[in-house]
């Protein structure tokens, strides 16, 4: 069937299978393979995006359930060559290894910090306990969500041009 | 990676649509919500359902709204959407203490009240909790609205009373002033399934505990809360008695069984455990002292 | 980081600098496997056994083939016409690529199917109807020789029983001399058992068999490509300059990447079968119950030692669980891996210890997840056996491992299994954790908590990690030596390019070995672009694990790139119509002995070299070197880690608290980079102490396959890592490196578990089995602890 989706401000429309989960709409079908994939269950969160704006697991939303709706993947994170300041403090601070589970780390960290421009570490954690890393530990995650609060956008252009 | 199987889709407009259509494709029909407990079902060709009706589009049951003497939650709303709602916060600390370990924000963010306790998973914490409330829910077919206790949903794994071509709506919970109330849960890490929950809602009149509710997910409660121990406490001192009572009842009444989370032998002292705990909680916040 | 901050060469040498590989996967343009699309590629599936131990009486795919998108159903029957329905093992063994006569684990894989779309090859497994006529499975390890176990292996002429080898290391007579002379002998059986490394990134690959040119590229997510591409050659009969291994961007390896997996070879046969390229890439439950899983030891230790806490000796008797096929990723001649380190950090001179490898109805593997060939293991069984003694002799454990630690003046030590530790320096990392933890309070601490009832604990360990395998003399895979080779070429302009043998997975090689190069050269970091992940494009080595890059390819570039400077003396010297003695090299240009205007940098030679310049008798042009770096021995990094938590004694649940953890393994290149690999290993750590393991039911069902079943810690399980450091350089890798990768996955697992178990001492708890899982620990509590490698049951 016909689904229309926003996808990192753009409007897109593919003729898709009803079956077809949110996570291979966006990798197979609009070959953004920033989103991952890691596990069958909703537990490892390397393939969250943001529908509408909140964290969810795109491999457990059917691309047809985001038909009329907005998606936003790692591909739109940066404003043109700059980097959100969640990408510079993910360098900043060392908060990604492999990268493979960055790209969810990046949006859930966006979101948090949208509604909480300030989170304690605690928050952080809390934020991102849904979504497995294996080779970070976490700590630098969190130091990088911190960095990017201490960095909002206005003031953290300088610096970090990797 | 896994994949479901094929089948059609389609989408409802009105609660009434959603219920013509499911009339419409029998019993190959099911409800999508969040869709995050039947679609890994789904992928683990556990479920096939050959049509899926998407109610996402019903934001009417996406609110939750005061009544004179009940919060009425609409079966849309989602995990993250009960947590984050100051009213149920303020008349009904077990709710939100429940999502707050209600599997993790992103699935928080999908996940939809009527989802979960119509998915009737054995370890669900919704049950539980709304059970603890005597909370009531409303079911919808062709035929007009019913009205049915919580405690009477759930008919064993994964089966409720609500029927092929019935729509859950709403979970209507009873505000009754100086009630306290507590949820707690053991996980083996921050989003798994619970080894075992416990919530307990309390009423004091006095030192009297003139109402109480106590709820248990995972352990093989019928209809997720225990009624002998609930029974054996009401009207009685709010003491630490009362609480051992309790606490030792809903152990012997649960059926927990072993399984990767333990042996049935520690969750039957992990019941007890946390009834001592939540009942301690609750009682505390009925007196108004805050815990 | 703002440039003020930056000192004038900022981007030259080892130091704290970002990642150059962020730039790509902060904006997701990684290129994992999964992420390669070629025109025409069709998409595989694999059938899987659902039994651990069956006859396959038929498979009939008739109506798979018939499925409108399928192009291609592949069997055992298939493979055998094309001789490869078995592979060799890493380990002298062999491998069902897909099964003949019976399946032997659950998950093993059956039938292979190639389609349009992957949601079709999905589909058509369904299709697929396999007869099997089930037997009786092997589980239990400690049954697998019983009289009358089923055997596993019938398909090896003559076996009888399911005994895979028998090994021992050290001195059995002095070693029960020591222990019959001991005043205090402490027994005590462990299991480290089965977990899975879990990288979340999958396996798989893209083969692409070129009909008209023959050649065969297969992308895929390997360790160690080189390694598979010979393999390739060896097994496949294809020609090896026929044959390109790609491992492009990886998303997590921890040894689960290091061998070759029947789907790998399965798309090189789907792609040859139906000329076009075919992907693989399997789900998750695939990664967790048919890829090498790591440990599953079952470990006897006993210690003798004097009443005053000196260790006079230590007796190992290990039963290993290898599964159904031996394909352990090891150096041929160590069955039993690097076991043998497991006498730990201390100074005693009698260690014996044999291994019994046994087959059993599981998935094969063993040697995986940062664990430098079963000193993982070892490092457990000495730390765990070290905090029995210390109990049983009423010692702090702390002061127990001061007492006993070897001391600097030991070094180079060689162990009383034979080996020869390079250098350290033990008391000083250990009291420096202890000082980072305020080892005296916390004790103070615990004393006023357990007299409130209160459960806390603190649990030490030190290890002696054994990485950068390794001399050719003695190690081998499957008979190619475990050197390493690396090529550096300056170009003309000054800038260079480095080729490397290993290959990254996350470990941010293409930032550290431009680092390694730039310390060497004096060219910035910046200037230097490393190439690695292709067999067409990188001089041979044998890959990535074991912590090996650092040490073995680290040190093939350090050569390298030291060979590029005297070459660059060379030239200097004719530029500056001098000597070649009269020069003197400061980072990155050579000067003029008492004259340093007198220069010509590394920039400047580099063009001379390749221009008009007329160059010494015997120097050829160009400024370019490579090396072959076989290490004339391992190195031994090491560290002291203590850990606080808090037990709640009512659920069970085990709260880690705090973490200090102090590392040396030598300098560091890029010191951030490596306290993101501690800070990893140590999460591991936490998650195999307390709630990751791979059991299995009575039928031989796997228990861990999937995400929800197999329990990974998140941020909320992990407290915020505290790193201190020490720095002792290895004296004989070029630049004193050690190499630190599994470091922290080797130590940290025991001071998890010794601090949970110090925190029950109360309860007289002196060991219990790892996961230490709610349940676990309060049945432990309750006397009753539970066996963690088989279904939980109500016994």
């Amino acid at each position: 069937m016909q689904v229309t989706m926003t996808v990192n401000g753009t409007q897109v429309s593919e003729d898709v299978e009803p079956r077809l989960l949110l996570v291979h709409f966006l990798r197979d079908t609009l070959g953004l393979t920033g989103t991952h994939w890691g596990c069958d269950t909703s537990n490892c969160g390397v393939c969250v995006v943001q529908l509408d704006g909140l964290p969810v697991k795109s491999c457990t939303v059917l691309a047809v359930m985001a038909d009329g709706h907005d998606v936003r993947t790692v591909e739109g994170l940066a404003d043109g060559p700059e980097l959100d300041p969640v990408q510079q403090g993910f360098m900043h601070e060392h908060g990604l290894q492999c990268g493979f589970c960055t790209p969810g780390m990046m949006l859930t960290a966006r979101h948090l910090l949208d509604t909480n421009p300030h989170p304690t570490t605690d928050e952080v954690r809390e934020a991102i306990s849904g979504q497995i890393c294996r080779c970070t530990g976490y700590e630098n995650i969190v130091r990088a969500v911190q960095w990017a609060a201490e960095h909002p956008k206005d003031v953290a252009t300088e610096g970090v041009s990797p | 990676m896994q994949v479901p199987s094929p089948f059609e889709y389609e989408r409802a407009s009105s609660v009434d649509e959603a219920i013509a259509l499911l009339q419409r494709h029998g019993e190959g029909a099911r409800l999508i919500a969040g869709g995050h407990s039947l679609l890994p079902l789904m992928k683990l060709r556990l479920a096939s359902p050959e049509v899926l009706v998407d109610i996402n589009a019903l934001t009417d049951l996406q609110r939750i709204r005061v009544e004179a003497d009940a919060v009425r939650i609409g079966a849309m709303v989602r995990h993250a959407e009960l947590l984050a709602s100051a009213v149920v916060g303020e008349h009904f600390r077990l709710l939100h203490e429940a999502e707050q370990v209600i599997a993790d924000p992103a699935v928080r963010n999908r996940g939809t009240v009527g989802g979960s306790l119509c998915q009737a998973d054995p370890a669900e914490d919704l049950s539980a909790a709304f059970g603890a409330l005597r909370a009531e829910v409303v079911i919808r077919g062709a035929g007009g609205e019913r009205v049915v206790p919580v405690r009477e949903l759930v008919t064993g794994p994964y089966e409720t009373v609500v029927a092929p071509d019935e729509i859950l709506t709403e979970v209507r919970v009873p505000i009754r002033p100086g009630t306290g109330s507590s949820y707690r849960k053991v996980e083996r890490r921050a989003g798994d399934w619970p080894i075992a929950s416990a919530g307990a809602v309390v009423r004091l009149e006095g030192d009297t505990i003139a109402e109480v509710g106590i709820g248990l997910a995972a352990v093989g409660a019928a209809h997720s809360v225990v009624r002998g121990a609930e029974d054996a406490i009401r009207g009685r001192a709010a003491d630490e008695e009362s609480i051992e009572l309790a606490a030792v009842r809903a152990s012997e009444e649960c059926s927990p069984t072993t399984d990767q989370r333990g042996p049935a032998d520690y969750k039957r002292a992990l019941v007890a455990e946390l009834v001592r705990r939540v009942l301690r909680t609750a009682i505390a916040r009925s007196r108004g002292e805050e815990a | 980081m703002t440039t003020t901050e930056q000192p004038a060469h900022a981007d030259v040498g080892f130091g704290r600098r970002p990642r150059v590989e962020d730039a790509r996967f902060l904006r997701g343009k990684g290129q994992y496997v999964d992420d390669i699309t070629l025109p025409g590629m069709l998409h595989g599936a694999i059938l899987r056994s659902p039994h651990a131990h069956a006859r396959i009486v038929s498979i009939d795919t008739s109506e798979a083939e018939a499925h409108p998108k399928v192009k291609a159903v592949i069997t055992g029957a298939t493979l055998e016409s094309l001789k490869l329905a078995w592979i060799p093992s890493l380990s002298h063994d062999v491998i069902a690529v897909l099964a003949t006569d019976k399946v032997r684990y659950q998950g093993q894989e059956v039938a292979f199917v190639v389609a349009e779309d992957r949601y079709s090859a999905r589909d058509a497994l369904e299709l697929i109807d396999v007869d099997y006529d089930v037997l009786d499975p092997v589980i239990d390890a400690q049954r697998a020789l019983d009289p009358g176990a089923p055997v596993i292996r019938d398909d090896i002429e003559g076996k009888a029983d399911n005994h895979i080898f028998d090994w021992t290391a050290g001195d059995k007579d002095q070693t029960d001399a020591a222990f019959a002379s001991a005043e205090v002998v402490v027994k005590q059986d462990m299991l480290y058992p089965r977990v899975h490394p879990a990288p979340l990134e999958t396996c798989g690959s893209v083969a692409w068999m070129d009909p008209v040119s023959g050649k065969l590229t297969i992308w895929c997510t390997t360790q160690a490509p080189h390694a598979h591409r010979t393999l390739y050659a060896l097994v496949a009969g294809l020609p090896e300059q026929k044959i390109r291994v790609v491992s492009p961007d990886i998303g997590g390896g921890f040894g689960n990447k290091v061998g070759i997996y029947p789907g790998y070879v399965l798309s090189v046969v789907g792609s040859i079968v139906t000329g076009a390229p075919v992907k693989w890439v399997e789900d998750r439950s695939e990664n967790l119950v048919s890829t090498s899983f790591a440990r599953d030891y079952h470990m006897h230790g006993e210690i003798a030692a004097t009443r005053d806490g000196r260790i006079l000796g230590l007796r190992v008797d290990v039963l290993a669980d290898h599964g159904a096929f031996n394909n352990t990723a090891q150096p041929t001649k160590y069955p039993a891996g690097f076991f043998h380190i497991f006498t730990g950090s201390y100074d005693y001179p009698a260690a014996y210890c044999t291994v019994k490898g046994v087959y059993t109805n599981k998935a094969p593997g063993g040697v995986a997840y940062a664990c430098s060939f079963r000193v993982t293991e070892a490092c457990y069984l000495v730390e765990r056996i070290v905090d029995c003694l210390a109990d049983e002799l009423g010692m702090d454990p702390a002061e127990l491992r001061m007492k006993n630690l070897l001391r600097p003046e030991r070094f180079p030590y060689l162990s009383p299994t034979g080996w020869e530790y390079d250098s350290g320096e033990y008391p000083r990392a250990l009291a420096k954790a202890m000082e980072m933890a305020g080892y005296e309070q916390l004790r103070k601490e615990q004393a006023e908590k357990r007299a409130r009832g209160e459960l806390m604990g603190i649990g030490v360990s030190f290890f002696t990690e054994t990485v950068g395998a390794g001399p050719r003399k003695h190690m081998d895979i499957l008979g190619l030596g475990m050197a390493d080779g690396a090529e550096v070429r300056v170009h003309p302009t000054g800038k260079a390019v480095v080729r490397l043998s290993v290959q990254t997975q996350g470990q941010g090689h293409e930032t550290t070995f431009a680092q390694i190069v730039s310390e060497v050269t004096g060219i910035p970091s910046a200037d230097i672009e490393v190439v690695h992940g292709d067999t067409d494009n990188t001089p041979f080595g044998l890959g990535t694990y074991g912590s090996r890059s650092t040490p073995v390819s680290g040190a093939a570039v350090a050569v390298a790139s030291r060979r590029i400077v005297d070459k660059a003396r060379l030239i200097a010297s004719a530029m500056l119509e001098v000597s070649p003695e009269d020069l003197e090299w400061d980072r990155g240009k050579f000067f003029v002995k008492g004259d340093p205007s007198t220069a010509k940098t590394i920039q400047e030679i580099a063009f001379a070299s390749h221009g008009t310049q007329e160059l010494p008798e015997g120097v050829e042009g160009h400024l370019d070197a490579e090396c072959v770096y076989d290490p004339p021995n391992l190195t031994y990094p090491f560290g002291a880690y203590i850990c606080v938590v808090d037990v709640d004694k009512g659920t069970g649940q085990v709260k880690v608290r705090r973490f200090i953890a102090v590392d040396d393994c030598g300098p560091r290149i890029n010191p951030m980079i490596v306290e993101g690999q501690v800070h990893g290993g140590l999460a591991d750590g936490v998650g195999m102490a307390l709630m990751e393991v791979i059991a299995f039911d009575e039928e031989g069902n796997c228990l861990g396959g999937s995400f929800m079943d197999y329990q990974l810690p998140t941020a909320l399980e992990c407290p915020s890592w505290e790193l201190g450091e020490t720095v002792t350089p290895s004296p004989h890798h070029p630049l004193g490196l050690k190499g630190v990768g599994e470091s922290a996955t080797v130590g940290s697992p025991p001071a998890v578990v010794n601090a949970v178990i110090d925190a029950l001492k109360p309860y007289g708890v002196r060991h219990v089995d790892m996961p230490l899982t709610p349940a676990q620990v309060w049945r432990a509590m309750q006397g009753r602890p539970f066996r963690t490698d088989l279904a939980i049951t109500d016994e």
